[in-house]
């Protein structure tokens, strides 16, 4: 893992690195001051029609991301775009030096004898042909590289955001949401950045050139283009208004296609064990079916604007020509600039399907960037303050003080009205029934969650002033699920202490006991988990995630029913090593066990949200309340 | 440049990575082509008609110009009248709108179809890996299969529905106009012929090169993929540790990778679009010298030198355009190979040609059973015997990573035994049908997965609830049970796994549940699992730890309900603790591959060791006991079958 560290401290250019700039949480007015505060985030991502003002508010937000992911590419992009017109401009000059130079300069010069007339125009020509298509290399470069500069940074800050945002979004939205945001929408901006600068650029270009010599010529003409204009806006707007609604529809359908693709490959064992293989088959055979026509209905809208916008213009060079077809009759027109006119007229128009590409291209980008910049607005709800304090060494002392917790707003309150210390060095067993609230009270010191009033301290240190870095070397935490991830062994275990030596590593297994059954794998500790730790039994999987717990060596330990999978034999390793791991440590440990309550010196029975009772485990059994009965129960089971 | 070179020592899924990637690089364009015929059924005539409206559409585009010429010679005649300028804006008015129309109906007749091929592939990529057994999805990487699943189709739509046509069409000018410009200058003809020559000589080495970047982008566009996945599912562990920069820069590092690829991809052909420019038009700059040469020794005529560079104007916009074109065949050609990649492997685990079924009772019988996982050394499951008679409940006991779960999931031939036989009522588990097979057999897995829908239909998924009637995996055998009885069936498993918290949910039983369930804690999911299992109403239960997660009383409620659920169907559940096996008439235990005993919970806690071991283990009072507890029996090294204490039991 320090090798893989290693690497990525190499990845070039500083300025990918730095993505605060399209963290657009950032510069989100505060909610009651916002008028769009309903379509801020992910939360409109579903809807497909807005009114006026939402759809600018929308597409301003879409392209403020764009602008904002081009800056450092920005020097490149202009000189792709002066690149590009001189390279068309070299191209457009080659018939000029085929026809007039050659032809009607050259060859009359030839005939005199002066031999200029034949190596003036070949040069020439050779000189624009290499121009042209030298820059054309340069700027298809450039562009690549300007696109992907951008691809990367926006796929690296959605990343960063996915990490960044609390657990209770995650419940929502799916990984298959985050990942189609990452994989279709931004291959859909892919096709912008990669073809859109030149295309866009050319064609106004040439058709800026092309009307310049046409008014020049004959203004009669120009104000038949200017005509040509009306038509055209109207068209546009029509493609806008529809496109606009087609391609968002094309991101949701997209989205849900990928979310149930993702969600039944991950699922398979139930899928299949459940056969319900045809039925996933057929649900995905309708959201395929639904993406197909939203898609060849967004592509149908192209489909008429293209041709609409070479109607008008075909029917513009028809009108141009009846029109100066008669002033060449009455005399007022020469027949020879007509017919360079309505040459002209006809070319004029034809960049505007490059344009028109270009268009499209950013219609489905925009709708693509919608989804993407309302991820990128969504605020973490756990996020560190601007000067976080610093906690150097910490003792472990815990403090909640009318502590309250909700979900959201309008939601229940989870934790009531918590007062509570925990002083440094105790190991304190929660337990309660199912769903009571013990895992609220642990999230909330591992910063799942922040408290919604009241005060949580860690040796005094309010935790949301804390600074992120010393509150993960202060506080780990064994979550229920015991997640591994692709990599071997040894990397799994790293994770929770890159910088650790292999020596740290193996002692932090065997503490665990995970150290004989990592050894009975096919190449030890370098054994790839493969996919989802799919090999590793469950228990022990839990075995290599508490010998993360031990690696990271935390002043406040936090056990979230970690040991449910394990067998007796592989507790009591787990066990005997907590009571050494423990020792100076304060830890907080969920558990359904007796044999892990027993090591505590004292126990929380939390109940709806608050703690019922609390006392060394002694004291609770004599009470005779909830833990008493559990104890009992408990006591029966064992010695059964 | 190459990945898995930098990586050091290959592991199976770049092995096999590799190998796809030597695969496709044998596979010819027109090998792959055809590898698409199946799918393209409905799009072959009109693909055909879109390129005849895409042909004349460029024929009145060249021709517009033609016509124009001569319609204003027409006007500037002497004595024309009035009626030839409105004959001229007939003429063109129809040439234009005749245009627009091809343009239109070129779209029209393409794009549906070619979409309809990439939903069908899309349909049969889903369909090929629902099928595949759980062996394959855990040697592919998620991301790999999602990739193909989405950005490979999308590229081949384009391919079809755009790409193909053009590099047709500009083919098909290019070659035409080359013939114009042969009737006008054989010469000069036969010089800018010559500029295809280097075409030709590079053109292989540029395809290998551009064949490489494009594979590599594809299958670095999936490894993004998967990190992302990754990291959204082991999202709780990554805030627990603080990781989530660690596994950012791990992030970064493959799209970085991803990014290098892609502009190599793209500076490989601009190369090439730079030859496609720099050629024909440096050998146009030699033909100007030629042909004016040769008009000056009067072997040319002035107009003959026009009309040829007239036509080479012409050509310029199609030869460029070829160059990329070109690239979007190989690109779409690297989709066709990593969508065959997935396609071709042959689904391992499949319902037989010929199944057979038998009376349901709900015998279980392992005879002999071996297994070995795909790439490992050796068995894991090494000849164990079991017989489970019908309505039994049998706890399966072992120390953690002992196997047990591995031999559950043999039952329903999640994955197939190596060696030996599996059997139900008498018929070996690989003769049924796998819809037969699997609706006798319902399973809880020691991780819950759920799916991200209502509750409802969480716990009636191995029911007929959202089911089509002629779906292959309909209760057949006259066990759809109506919408109300599916009510009770919900209400009965729930209550029974105690997971009647459902019912306090916002939207109760209607309630979404967030991806696997997250919103929910291990217990509750837990217990959804379990309802799920018991919905299913099999013949055969199979519960992987399904009370590991629930505190002692509500593992007591769910106790006392399963005994009477589970009364009359047989069971086999697997039990790391006292508590569970509690459940069971007769406990059997796996050790080291085998099952060494079988017997009461009292009679094995006396007679079996292994037993005692793991379920009644001495509290370790110093740290030499570490040694004594058998962690690793079944991983070890290979165990002597003479020592190990191996009573088979087969009644």
């Amino acid at each position: 893992m320090s090798e893989r560290n290693g690497r990525t401290a190499n990845v070039d250019d500083a300025h990918f690195t730095d993505t605060a700039a399209l963290d657009l949480s950032k510069i989100t007015p505060p909610r009651d001051e916002d008028e769009f505060a309903h379509l801020r985030g992910t939360s409109a991502e579903e809807d497909v029609t807005f009114t006026k003002a939402e759809r600018k508010f929308i597409r301003r937000r879409s392209l403020s991301l764009l602008w904002r992911a081009s800056a450092g590419v920005r020097g490149k992009l202009l000189l792709t775009a002066i690149a590009v017109v001189v390279s068309q401009g070299a191209q457009a000059a080659t018939p000029f030096i085929a026809g007039g130079l050659a032809i009607d300069w050259g060859l009359p010069r030839l005939m005199d004898g002066d031999s200029a007339g034949l190596w003036v125009p070949a040069l020439l020509y050779l000189l624009c042909a290499v121009t042209a298509g030298v820059l054309l290399y340069w700027y298809t470069r450039m562009t690549a590289e300007a696109s992907q500069a951008m691809l990367y940074k926006l796929r690296d800050e959605v990343f960063r955001k996915t990490q960044a945002l609390s657990l209770d979004f995650h419940e929502d939205y799916t990984s298959g949401k985050v990942i189609s945001r990452q994989t279709s929408d931004l291959e859909a901006l892919r096709e912008l950045l990669d073809g859109g600068v030149n295309q866009l650029v050319q064609g106004l270009m040439f058709m800026l050139f092309t009307t310049i010599y046409i008014w020049i010529s004959d203004f009669r003409s120009g104000l038949v283009l200017l005509a040509a204009v009306v038509p055209i806006i109207f068209l546009g707007r029509w493609y806008q208004k529809n496109a606009e609604v087609a391609y968002r529809r094309t991101r949701i359908s997209s989205a849900r296609m990928i979310v149930h693709f993702v969600e039944s490959m991950t699922g398979i064992r139930a899928v299949q064990a459940f056969r319900r293989e045809d039925a996933r088959s057929r649900q995905y055979r309708k959201l395929a079916k639904i993406y197909r026509d939203d898609m060849v209905r967004s592509i149908g809208l192209f489909g008429v604007l293209q041709p609409g916008l070479m109607l008008i213009g075909n029917l513009a060079v028809a009108a141009v020509l009846l029109w100066g077809g008669f002033r060449v009759l009455e005399g007022d027109l020469g027949a020879g600039l007509l017919l360079g006119i309505v040459l002209a007229t006809k070319r004029v128009f034809q960049p505007l399907d490059m344009i028109a590409m270009f268009y499209n291209s950013l219609q489905s980008a925009t709708a693509a960037l919608e989804k993407v910049s309302g991820l990128l607005e969504e605020t973490p709800k756990v996020r560190q303050v601007k000067s976080p304090q610093r906690l150097e060494d910490c003792a472990g002392d815990i403090e909640f003080t009318d502590a309250e917790f909700k979900y959201s707003d309008d939601g229940p309150v989870v934790m009531k009205q918590l007062d509570l210390h925990i002083p440094a060095g105790q190991t304190v067993a929660v337990v309660g029934r199912t769903g009571a609230g013990k895992s609220t009270l642990v999230k909330l010191l591992a910063r799942f969650y922040d408290v919604t009033s009241g005060s949580l301290t860690l040796d005094g240190v309010e935790l949301r002033e804390l600074s992120e870095d010393d509150h993960h070397r202060h506080v780990a935490m064994v979550t229920q699920e015991a997640f591994l991830f692709s990599g071997s062994i040894r990397e799994n275990i790293a994770l929770s202490r890159p910088e650790a030596t292999e020596d740290e590593i193996i002692a932090a297994a065997k503490a665990v006991g995970a150290h004989e059954f990592i050894m009975g794998l096919p190449e030890g500790y370098d054994t790839d988990v493969n996919k989802r730790g799919g090999r590793i039994s469950a228990g022990q999987r839990q075995l290599v995630s508490f010998a993360r717990a031990f690696l990271a060596d935390p002043a406040v330990l936090i056990l979230d029913e970690a040991t449910s999978s394990l067998d007796l034999p592989s507790e009591q390793l787990v066990q005997q090593g907590l009571e050494r791991l423990l020792g100076n440590r304060t830890a907080l440990i969920i558990a359904h066990r007796l044999s892990t309550v027993s090591i505590a010196d004292r126990v929380l029975v939390i109940d709806e949200g608050q703690v019922v009772e609390d006392g060394s485990p002694q004291e609770l059994i004599d009470a005779g309340g909830y833990f008493s009965k559990l104890h009992s129960a408990w006591s029966a089971t064992m010695g059964n | 440049m190459q990945q898995s070179e930098q990586k050091g020592a290959p592991g199976a899924q770049e092995r096999a990575a590799r190998q796809r990637y030597e695969r496709g690089q044998q596979r010819s364009l027109i090998e792959a082509l055809k590898r698409l015929v199946p799918y393209l059924e409905g799009l072959k005539l009109r693909w055909f008609f879109g390129m005849l409206a895409a042909i004349a559409a460029g024929i009145i585009a060249l021709s517009i110009p033609v016509v124009l010429g001569g319609l204003v010679d027409d006007i500037e005649a002497e004595g024309a009248a009035a009626a030839v300028v409105w004959t001229a804006f007939a003429v063109v008015l129809g040439l234009g709108v005749l245009e627009a129309i091809f343009v239109f109906l070129r779209r029209f007749f393409v794009i549906p179809p070619a979409s309809d091929a990439e939903t069908n592939m899309r349909v049969s990529l889903f369909e090929r890996l629902v099928g595949q057994s759980a062996a394959f999805h855990g040697a592919w990487e998620a991301g790999q299969l999602q990739s193909r699943a989405i950005a490979d189709l999308n590229m081949l739509r384009r391919f079809f529905a755009f790409g193909s046509l053009m590099l047709l069409t500009s083919s098909i000018t290019v070659l035409v106009g080359i013939g114009v410009m042969f009737s006008w200058s054989p010469t000069l003809a036969a010089l800018f012929l010559c500029a295809a020559v280097p075409v030709i000589a590079l053109g292989p080495a540029f395809r290998r090169k551009f064949v490489h970047y494009s594979r590599s982008a594809q299958d670095q566009a999936g490894e993004v993929a998967t990190k992302v996945e990754e990291s959204v599912h082991g999202i709780r562990v990554l805030k627990a540790f603080g990781r989530g920069d660690w596994a950012r820069s791990s992030f970064k590092e493959e799209a970085a990778t991803l990014r290098d690829l892609e502009v190599s991809k793209m500076r490989t052909l601009a190369k090439f679009q730079m030859l496609m420019v720099l050629l024909p038009e440096g050998v146009l700059a030699a033909c100007i010298f030629t042909g004016l040469y040769l008009a000056g020794q009067g072997d040319l005529t002035a107009g003959a030198l026009a009309g040829f560079f007239a036509m080479a104007v012409v050509l310029k916009q199609p030869i460029e355009g070829i160059g990329m074109l070109i690239g979007m065949v190989f690109m779409a050609k690297t989709s066709i190979d990593r969508h065959i990649d997935v396609m071709d492997v042959e689904p391992d685990i499949v319902s037989p040609a010929e199944p057979k079924t038998a009376a349901e009772k709900g015998l279980v019988e392992l005879e002999d059973v071996h297994f070995r996982y795909p790439d490992a050394a050796e068995d894991l499951i090494r000849g164990a015997n079991l017989r489970i008679e019908p309505g039994e409940t049998m706890a399966l006991v072992s120390a953690t990573g002992g196997g047990t779960s591995t031999l559950l999931n043999l039952v329903p031939r999640l994955y197939d035994v190596t060696s030996g036989t599996v059997r139900i009522d008498g018929v070996d588990v690989r003769d049924y049908s796998l819809p037969d097979l699997r609706s006798r057999v319902a399973v809880a897995f020691e991780d819950p997965t759920l799916f991200s829908t209502t509750v409802k239909s969480n716990v009636l998924l191995g029911t007929s609830h959202q089911r089509d009637d002629d779906d292959p995996a309909h209760p057949s055998r006259d066990r759809a049970p109506s919408r109300d009885q599916l009510d009770e069936i919900l209400d009965e498993a729930l209550h029974t796994a105690d997971a009647e918290f459902v019912r306090e949910l916002p939207e109760s039983l209607e309630t979404r549940i967030g991806e696997e369930g997250l919103s929910l804690s291990g217990g509750q999911r837990q217990r959804l699992a379990l309802s799920r299992a018991i919905a299913a109403k099999p013949s055969v239960l199979l519960l992987d730890d399904p009370l590991s997660a629930l505190d002692v009383r509500t593992e007591e409620r769910v106790t006392a309900r399963l005994r009477e659920v589970l009364d009359g169907t047989t069971t086999l559940i697997i039990a790391h603790r006292p508590s569970t096996v509690a459940l069971a008439d007769r406990v059997a235990v796996l050790h080291e591959g085998r099952i060494a005993d079988v017997g009461t919970h009292t009679e094995l806690l006396e007679r079996s060791a292994i037993y005692s071991r793991i379920m009644k283990p001495t509290p370790p009072e110093s740290q030499d006991l570490m040694d004594a507890i058998p962690a690793d029996e079944d991983q070890g090294e290979a165990a002597d079958p003479a020592v190990s204490a191996n009573t088979e039991v087969t009644k």
